[in-house]
C-alpha cells in the first residue's frame, strides 16, 4: 500500500487520445513553479510508458502512477 | 421560420452550408427554413495550397476565391465577424450590426486560430507555411537559400494538416537537391513527443524515411524560446540547437469567441465526438478545427463533419429525430518529395497504413487540389 501524494495541481486528460495527455501535462509544467506537484488524469494506456520518458528526459520526478476504476492518475513533481 | 446559423466561412462551414440549401431546398424556398452563413472574411481561403507557396508552384492568389461564388444563392450571406455567442438567449452578436441574430441551430466552424507569439522569439525569429504572409516571406527566403542549418520544428499540438511537417520536410530535402543544395545544408526535425509524429504509423513511416534522405530527428523537442539574434533555438527539455533557417509549425488555439461563450478551454469547442453537439448547451453543434474530437486537425475531417451535421440539423428542422453520426473518419494525402506522395485513411481508435508512395498518387493529391472547389460548392 502506497500513499497517494496530494496534488496542487489536477490535469485532467481523460478521453484525450494520444499524444494529448503528454502535450497538455507539458504546456501545464512550463507555467509551474518548482515543486509543484501535478495529477495527471489519462485514460491513454500509452501515457503511462510516454509520461515517466519525457519526465526523466526534462529533468522531473515521477511520483507514483495510480491505476483507478477508469483511468490512471499519474503523479509528478516539478524541478 | 426555423433560423440555421453556421458561423465561418472555410471548409467545414461551406460545405455545410451548401448541403443544407440542397437537402432543405423545399424549406427555404416555402419560407420555413433559413440557412444564413455568417464569414468574417469576403474570401474563401484553400490552405492546402500554402505548402506549395515556398517552392514556387503556387501562389496565394491560387488559395483565394470570394466566398461568394462558392454558396449555394439559398444560402443568406452575411459577410461580418460574429463578435458573442449567447446560447441561453440563442442570439449571435456582430461586429457591423447593433441588433443581435437570432437562432434556432448554431454551428461554430470558427477554425483555428496561429498563436507564434505563445513562444518568445518565435514571430521575429522563425518562418512558417501556415497562412498566405508566412508562405510568401519563406518562399523568398528558400530561394536564397543555399547553405547552412535547416530546422523544422512542430512547436503547438495540435495543429492544422498533421501530415504538413512531414511532407515540408521531404520535399525541402527533394527540392534542395534537384537545385543541387543539399550537400550544403542539413536538415533536422523536431517532434514534441517521444516519436516523429503523434500516429505511430506515420512516425514510423516519416523516420525510415528521414533516414534515407539523411534528415536529423530531435524528438521530446518542446521549444520554449527562440533567441533570433544568435539563431538559437532551447527546448523545454533543456537542449540548444543552431540554425540558419528555422521553419514552424506554429502553436495554434482556438476562438476567443468560443472560450468567452463558455464552450471550451482555448476556443475549442467541447462536443460529443459522434453528434457533435456541443456538450455545455443545447441547439449548437462545433464542425472543422473548432471541434474538440480525438483526430485530426483537417479539411478532409471537417467535410465529413459538415456533411453529418447537415443531416443531423435537417432531421431537426423537420421536426424528427435526428440519426447520423462521425465515426472520426480522416483521410490524409501525404507528399513524400516534389513528385511522388502517399494516403491515409482511419477512423476514431484506428492507427492508419501507410502505402508506398508513388507519382500517380501525387497527381491525385494536386488534382483534388484543383477539384476542391467543386466540393466546396457541394458538387463532388
Ligand atoms: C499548410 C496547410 C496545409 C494543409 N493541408 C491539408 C491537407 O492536405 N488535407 C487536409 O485535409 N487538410 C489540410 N489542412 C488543414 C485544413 O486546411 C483545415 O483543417 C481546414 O481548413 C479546416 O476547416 P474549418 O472550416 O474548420 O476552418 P477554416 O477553413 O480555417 O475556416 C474558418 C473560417 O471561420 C471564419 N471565422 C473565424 N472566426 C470568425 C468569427 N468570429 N466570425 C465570423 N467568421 C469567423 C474565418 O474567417 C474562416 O473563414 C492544411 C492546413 C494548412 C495550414
Amino acid at each position: 500500500m502506497t500513499d497517494t501524494p496530494t496534488s496542487d495541481v489536477t490535469i485532467d486528460s481523460k478521453d484525450a487520445s494520444c499524444p494529448g495527455p503528454l502535450m497538455d501535462l507539458i504546456g501545464k509544467v512550463k507555467t509551474l513553479d518548482s515543486g509543484t506537484v501535478v495529477e495527471l488524469q489519462t485514460t491513454e494506456r500509452n501515457s503511462t510508458t510516454d509520461v515517466p520518458e519525457w519526465l526523466e528526459e526534462a529533468g522531473h520526478e515521477l511520483l507514483e502512477i495510480e491505476e483507478r476504476d477508469e483511468y490512471w492518475s499519474i503523479y509528478l513533481e516539478v524541478n | 421560420m426555423h433560423r440555421i446559423a453556421i458561423v465561418g466561412g472555410g471548409t467545414g462551414g461551406t460545405v455545410l452550408a451548401n448541403r443544407l440549401a440542397s437537402e432543405l431546398r423545399t424549406e427555404i424556398e416555402d419560407g420555413e427554413v433559413e440557412v444564413r452563413l455568417i464569414t468574417a472574411d469576403p474570401n474563401h481561403v484553400y490552405k492546402p495550397t500554402f505548402l506549395y507557396v515556398p517552392f514556387g508552384k503556387k501562389t496565394v492568389d491560387d488559395a483565394t476565391r470570394p466566398i461568394e461564388e462558392l454558396i449555394d444563392s439559398r444560402v443568406t450571406l452575411t459577410i461580418d465577424e460574429v463578435t458573442d455567442v449567447n446560447t441561453d438567449r440563442n442570439r449571435l452578436s456582430l461586429a457591423d450590426r447593433t441588433t443581435s441574430l437570432r437562432y434556432d441551430q448554431l454551428v461554430l466552424a470558427t477554425g483555428a486560430t496561429l498563436e507564434p507569439e505563445a513562444v518568445p522569439g518565435l514571430a521575429e525569429g522563425g518562418h512558417h507555411f501556415y497562412g498566405p504572409d508566412g508562405a510568401e516571406a519563406l518562399r523568398d527566403e528558400l530561394a536564397e537559400f543555399t547553405e547552412g542549418h535547416l530546422v523544422l520544428s512542430v512547436v503547438g499540438v495540435p495543429h492544422m494538416c498533421p501530415a504538413a511537417p512531414v511532407e515540408f520536410t521531404l520535399m525541402v530535402d527533394d527540392w534542395l537537391r534537384e537545385r543541387g543544395r543539399r550537400a550544403d545544408v542539413d536538415i533536422t526535425y523536431t517532434y514534441p513527443i517521444n516519436r516523429a509524429h503523434g500516429l505511430e504509423s506515420i512516425a514510423d513511416w516519416a523516420t525510415d524515411r528521414f533516414e534515407e534522405r539523411g534528415i536529423d530527428v530531435e524528438t521530446f523537442f518542446n521549444v520554449d524560446e527562440i533567441d533570433p539574434e544568435s539563431e538559437v533555438v532551447e527546448t523545454v527539455e533543456g537542449t540548444e540547437l543552431e540554425y540558419d533557417l528555422f521553419v514552424a509549425i506554429p502553436p495554434h488555439r482556438g476562438s476567443d469567441l468560443v472560450a468567452d461563450a463558455g464552450l471550451g478551454d482555448d476556443g475549442w469547442v467541447d462536443v460529443d465526438r459522434h453528434t457533435l453537439e456541443a456538450t455545455a448547451t443545447e441547439d449548437v453543434y462545433a464542425i472543422g478545427d473548432a471541434a474538440d474530437v480525438p483526430t485530426s486537425k483537417a479539411g478532409s475531417v471537417a467535410h465529413y463533419e459538415a456533411g453529418v451535421v447537415a443531416d443531423r440539423i435537417a432531421s431537426r428542422a423537420r421536426g424528427q429525430t435526428p440519426t447520423a453520426t462521425y465515426d472520426g473518419k480522416t483521410v490524409c494525402f501525404l507528399e513524400a518529395g516534389m513528385d511522388e506522395a502517399t494516403f491515409i485513411e482511419f477512423e476514431y481508435g484506428e492507427e492508419p497504413y501507410v502505402r508506398e508512395p508513388s507519382k500517380p498518387l501525387h497527381w491525385a493529391k494536386l488534382g483534388y487540389n484543383e477539384s476542391y472547389w467543386l466540393t466546396a460548392r457541394g458538387l463532388l
